[in-house]
């Protein structure tokens, strides 16, 4: 974000909080609301006017907030129905641009995508990827989903045994739709081009179609395993 | 509902809930052809089991406004529920989702047109426009 936008924040837990801070640190004008009295008034003595009290799911504290003039709405209660209902009336009622909403518990991420409503985060999904990075189970790690742009990064580890050790990248033959973007090799990152070798222990990013991901895990899977 | 005839479908968190079903009931729940589902509104397994998607019809009717609004969409949008209605205490959120689409009822708004027309000694006039 370049020039300075006005931000309200639903929920002023611990993201919240600190959310605000970061948020006007950088120049932004924010507005945080909480809707329990002990947190708004420990808040206050730090933030000052920045935090406001009140339940941001009822719209006259919304307005109260100055939504109509919001450029963006970020919504981190605890509460998933509640930051759903945000979002949906500072969309469609207020007309704000650009909102973030908080997904506290995983499995109403469908719900969010139900109502369209996007970008959410989540911090179990966004630990668990960490996980599964650390700990991957296939050698190959689910990295980013463009939905929007109809395409996925994968990242995969090579093993010794994988098949496409010891070819170039010109010998693999890539599905149509997918291509190799760059290659890790002892902590170092590159292009990679048609000539270059894959060894073991390399980590290569490919950026594919949506569907092609079983494609691929057979294509670097371990020799004898048809994947 | 489950007296004039109707099947009914009851979905809640607290198990002890389906006690106060039977209050001032004649014979018990089930018998009388009610079913009774342990779960969140939110979850689909919970939905699911307890008939939502051959239900002729759903009411949102938690202690939550916001919850209600969410679960009728849901009822609606992916279930494709025929007849879906929220109870949404907050007027002006019954009102603007009312205007979105979504059929809300709001006891708040119901019960101050009543109280206002108590104090002021006036006829109840026929319905006032609301689906109330």
């Amino acid at each position: 974000m370049g020039s300075p936008k006005y931000i309200i924040i639903a929920g002023g837990g611990k993201v919240g909080w600190n959310l605000t801070r970061e948020l006007l640190g950088k120049g932004h004008e924010v507005t945080l609301i909480e809707n329990r009295r002990d947190r708004y008034l420990k808040i206050e003595q730090e933030l000052e006017h920045n935090v406001q009290y009140g339940d941001a799911s009822e719209l006259w504290v919304l307005e109260r907030a100055g939504i109509s003039r919001a450029d963006m709405v970020i919504a981190m209660t605890g509460d998933d129905e509640d930051n759903m209902l945000i979002c949906q009336v500072a969309r469609q009622k207020y007309l704000v641009d650009r909102i973030i909403a908080r997904v506290n518990n995983p499995r109403n991420r469908e719900w969010f995508e139900l109502l369209e409503i996007k970008p959410y985060v989540s911090a179990t999904d966004s630990i668990l990827r960490l996980i599964e990075h650390e700990v991957p189970d296939y050698g190959l790690v689910h990295l980013l989903d463009l939905p929007g742009e109809r395409l996925e990064i994968i990242e995969i580890q090579l093993e010794a045994s994988s098949r496409a050790v010891g070819k170039t990248v010109g010998d693999l033959s890539m599905p149509e739709g997918s291509l190799l973007i760059s290659v890790l090799r002892d902590g170092q990152g590159f292009v990679p081009g048609p000539d270059t070798d894959l060894r073991a222990e390399d980590e290569v990013l490919a950026v594919l179609d949506p569907g092609l991901e079983e494609d691929l895990k057979t294509l670097f899977a371990a020799n004898g395993d048809k994947g | 509902m489950l007296q004039a005839g109707h099947e009914v479908s009851c979905l809640d968190e607290d198990p002890e809930a389906h006690a106060r079903l039977e209050v001032d009931f004649d014979g018990t729940w089930e018998d009388s052809g009610g079913s009774f589902t342990v779960g969140a509104g939110l979850e689909v397994d919970a939905l699911i089991s307890a008939g939502v998607e051959r239900a002729d019809a759903f009411i949102a009717s938690t202690d939550g406004d916001n919850t209600n609004i969410i679960i009728a969409q849901i009822a609606e949008k992916r279930f494709s529920v025929p007849s879906v209605v929220a109870r949404v205490l907050d007027p002006r959120r019954a009102e603007w989702y009312q205007s979105q689409g979504l059929r809300t009822i709001s006891g708040t708004q119901f019960a101050i047109e009543k109280l206002q027309q108590t104090v002021l000694g006036e006829e109840a006039p026929a319905a006032s426009g609301s689906e109330i």
